[in-house]
């Protein structure tokens, strides 16, 4: 559809929690013509990347906000006017963006969090947002606010009305408090020594702070300056070079943390012989491939095989919610997918997962992966995942910890085959060493929910529906 | 200006309202030929005749209930428990029928109820409590619990002088023990304006009682190196919330200390009060010492361990400033 008035481009909000996105290339340039839906930038989050496709048809005659800079939810990016409009019937950007903000920090934090949801379950797509809407008030900044700084002991509510009123970072302050809280003492001490003025290095990028005061007169000007995005500020030193974290990263990196000081992980391994599944394999991969279009990987066998196991073991698809236990009738499968380079990881989920036979879920796992390495996945895809698996045995990996991605209660490592001598028997029950087949699979499930009998009960399942691999029922 | 026993002020100060105002007459146990159970009305009835100084029977309903009847025909009745702890035999005559009269058929009852209160003379279960905070829920009613000498003339003055009902806490253990100036002339102190027993910058400690004198000695022992404010708040009902809020504002820290029993104690109210209007000026949660959830018990060691002592109230502080 060609647009008869210009329309805002604005951030998207990529999942729920995901306050701010980064702009990480803009795919047409200012005066460019677009066609609705065309991809017109690429943009990273701490849970997605992905590009955004134009909302209209038109012009891109302005851009608002430059590659590399993270912005809130809601931010307007760009502008796309009518083809042959000239100028944007906008007002002034530097003007709409002050609204925007104030607007944002009008709405009360309950209120900006629900719109925020209701946007998402409205629109799984990126929103391409309607030509009269304004944009949505920005979801308020996360608790998290820091900027990826070091976790401090209790802030009281009196240290924190100080800290605002003088635009402080507790953070910076040295505390004289049990367990080095900052007392109420330390930071009037702090504010006298002109403490206020230094420019406090965790501080959030502006955008994340919409109840700070506009007024430049009411700030002091060291501690505006120190509202900038944190770039440069760790020096290399001799032989060292210095990047920012991504988004994905930071967002990788909190998720990591809070996992293992959430869950009591425990690792537990299976060997497993896949002797019957490689000779099913070896018959079905042509046919797949042939008629389907479909790959067939090992990975696909194991994630059938985990899904009748979970089957009698609903707990491990469970997850602790408060003091209860909420187990689902339904398995979303994540399945953990690296990104080149090192560049990061991403779990997009296969929905329903156990709704799907062999072929159905080999192709959903190759659809999902490809997705995730082209950045084209949905904020849906990677969202309300109830059980994940991850395979770095692609790598040649044979064995590991891994950690279980929250709120789930389990995650299965899948390693390589890798060809081993093992006792068997032979027909006339003697023990012979074979050459077989070997994997190893690896569970890491959290002991607050799950016991090792429990947890090993379901390996002990999981390894018998791969070794005695039925064909006829998939 | 004469110094008193706070026994004494509270007498004399009874003495001289009856020989100002006729309207005032004393009812209770043993209040008349033997002067009282702790003798604050000794003498009273030579001076005044049975009629102004009554010696009741053992029926603290019919003290109450016949004073709250001579306070609606215009009398100005002071009533003693011999102990507080009976005083929950004539919980009906105060809370059904005194603490409602008023916003029931609009007629005043000023009465005054004084209550021997609190322990610390291995007195047990039943002649040691301080039941003010059961009194402090009851709409209509007034509640004085006077530290010093001074005060429990003019708080005592003022009790007689309000036309609603006032429960007058005196406590025994200050009965003999707490000497000070009182001022020779009639006066009277308002409810709802506490006093500030000694200042401080650290933390605020809020109490009434003989418990200021409890808190006085902690802050005492703590000098040089914590700095503690101590506010007696005199009356509970009304008590004064603006001092205390300020105080808090100040200092940032806050201790409630009361020899009551813990839950549901007043100094939960304190507590919530604090977190309600104050919250943004807190830099520690707000901190309680009292007696715990039991009866009082009559063994002596037993009784210390019951009732918060000085040590209890530093090692408080103490945790507030570390916090």
């Amino acid at each position: 559809m060609a647009t008869q008035t210009a329309v805002d481009v604005v951030m998207p909000q990529m999942g729920v929690s995901v306050s701010e996105g980064t702009i990480t290339k803009w795919l047409k340039a200012e005066g460019e013509t677009i066609a609705s839906d065309e991809s017109l930038l690429e943009i990273s989050t701490d849970k997605v990347d992905t590009e955004i496709p134009s909302p209209a048809s038109g012009v891109l005659t302005q851009i608002l906000v430059p590659e590399g800079e993270t912005v809130e939810v809601g931010t307007k990016l760009a502008v796309i006017s009518p083809e042959g409009g000239g100028e944007p019937v906008d007002e002034p950007p530097e003007l709409a963006t002050q609204e925007a903000a104030e607007e944002s920090a009008d709405a009360s934090g309950a209120e900006g969090e629900t719109r925020a949801a209701e946007k998402v379950e409205d629109a799984p797509a990126p929103p391409s947002p309607e030509p009269a809407e304004t944009p949505a008030p920005a979801a308020p900044p996360e608790a998290d606010g820091d900027g990826g700084g070091q976790v401090r002991a209790f802030v009281s509510p009196v240290v924190a009305r100080i800290a605002s009123e003088h635009g402080i970072d507790v953070g910076q302050i040295e505390g004289s408090g049990r367990g080095g809280r900052v007392t109420k003492k330390d930071i009037l001490a702090f504010v006298e020594q002109g403490g206020a003025k230094t420019p406090a290095p965790e501080a959030p990028p502006a955008p994340a702070e919409p109840a700070a005061p506009q007024t430049p007169a009411e700030q002091p000007a060291q501690a505006v300056a120190a509202a900038q995005p944190p770039t440069g500020e760790v020096e290399p030193g001799a032989g060292e070079t210095v990047e920012p974290m991504t988004p994905m990263r930071k967002g990788i990196a909190e998720h990591m943390r809070r996992s293992l000081d959430t869950s009591a992980h425990v690792t537990t391994t299976f060997e497993v012989d896949l002797s019957k599944v490689v000779a099913i394999r070896q018959k079905l991969k042509r046919e797949y491939e042939e008629r389907h279009g479909v790959k067939l990987t090992y990975l696909a066998f194991v994630a059938r095989a985990t899904l009748d196991a979970i089957a009698k073991w609903p707990w491990m698809n469970a997850e602790i919610r408060g003091e209860s236990i909420v187990t689902k009738s339904y398995v979303n499968l994540g399945i953990a997918v690296a990104l080149e380079g090192g560049k990061g990881l991403i779990v997009p989920v296969v929905k329903h997962a156990e709704e799907k036979n062999l072929l159905g879920l080999a192709r959903a796992i190759q659809e999902i992966a490809d997705r995730a390495r082209n950045k084209k996945l949905m904020p849906d895809d990677v969202q309300g995942g109830t059980f994940t698996i991850t395979n770095p045995g692609g790598f040649g990996a044979i064995h590991g910890t891994p950690i279980i991605s929250q709120p789930q209660v389990a995650i299965l490592d899948v390693e390589a085959m890798v060809k081993r001598p093992v006792v068997v028997q032979d027909d006339a029950g003697a023990d012979v060493i074979a050459i077989r087949p070997m994997m190893n699979l690896c569970l890491a499930y959290d002991h607050r929910l799950i016991d090792g009998a429990y947890a090993a009960q379901f390996m002990r399942d999981l390894r018998s529906n791969l070794e005695t691999w039925d064909e006829s029922s998939y | 200006m004469a110094v008193k026993t706070y026994l004494q002020a509270i007498s004399d100060a009874l003495r001289d309202e009856m020989r100002r105002d006729k309207r005032v007459f004393v009812i209770g146990e043993d209040v008349g030929v033997y002067g009282g159970a702790f003798k604050v009305t000794k003498d009273f009835q030579q001076e005044f005749g049975p009629w102004r100084v009554i010696d009741a029977p053992l029926s603290e309903t019919a003290i109450v209930g016949g004073c709250t009847g001579a306070a609606i025909m215009g009398m100005r009745p002071v009533a003693e428990m011999q102990f507080a702890d009976f005083i929950s035999c004539a919980w009906d005559q105060l809370v059904t029928v005194a603490a409602k009269q008023h916003y029931r058929a609009g007629t005043p009852v000023p009465i005054v109820v004084r209550l021997p209160s609190g322990g610390g003379f291995s007195g047990g279960p039943f002649h040691s409590q301080n039941p003010e905070s059961s009194f402090a829920h009851i709409p209509g009613l007034k509640i004085a619990c006077p530290a010093t000498p001074a005060d429990a003339k003019g708080l005592l003055l003022s009790a007689i002088e309000d036309p609603n009902p006032v429960l007058y806490f005196e406590h025994k253990h200050l009965y003999r023990r707490i000497k000070d100036e009182v001022p020779d002339e009639r006066y009277t102190i308002p409810f709802g304006e506490a006093r500030i027993h000694r200042e401080g910058d650290d933390v605020t400690l809020v109490t009434w009682g003989a418990m200021v004198y409890t808190a006085d000695e902690a802050a005492k022992q703590l000098e040089g190196e914590l700095s503690v404010e101590i506010i007696d708040l005199r009356t509970i009902a009304p008590w004064d919330r603006e001092t205390v809020l300020e105080s808090v504002a100040k200092t940032s820290k806050a201790l409630v200390l009361h020899e009551d029993t813990q839950t549901a104690g007043f100094g939960a109210e304190i507590m919530a009060t604090i977190m309600e209007e104050a919250f943004e000026d807190l830099d520690a949660p707000v901190k309680r010492v009292t007696a715990p959830d039991t009866p009082v018990p009559f063994a002596p060691p037993l009784e210390k361990w019951f009732l918060p002592q000085v040590e209890d109230v530093v090692a408080g502080l103490k945790d507030l400033a570390e916090y």
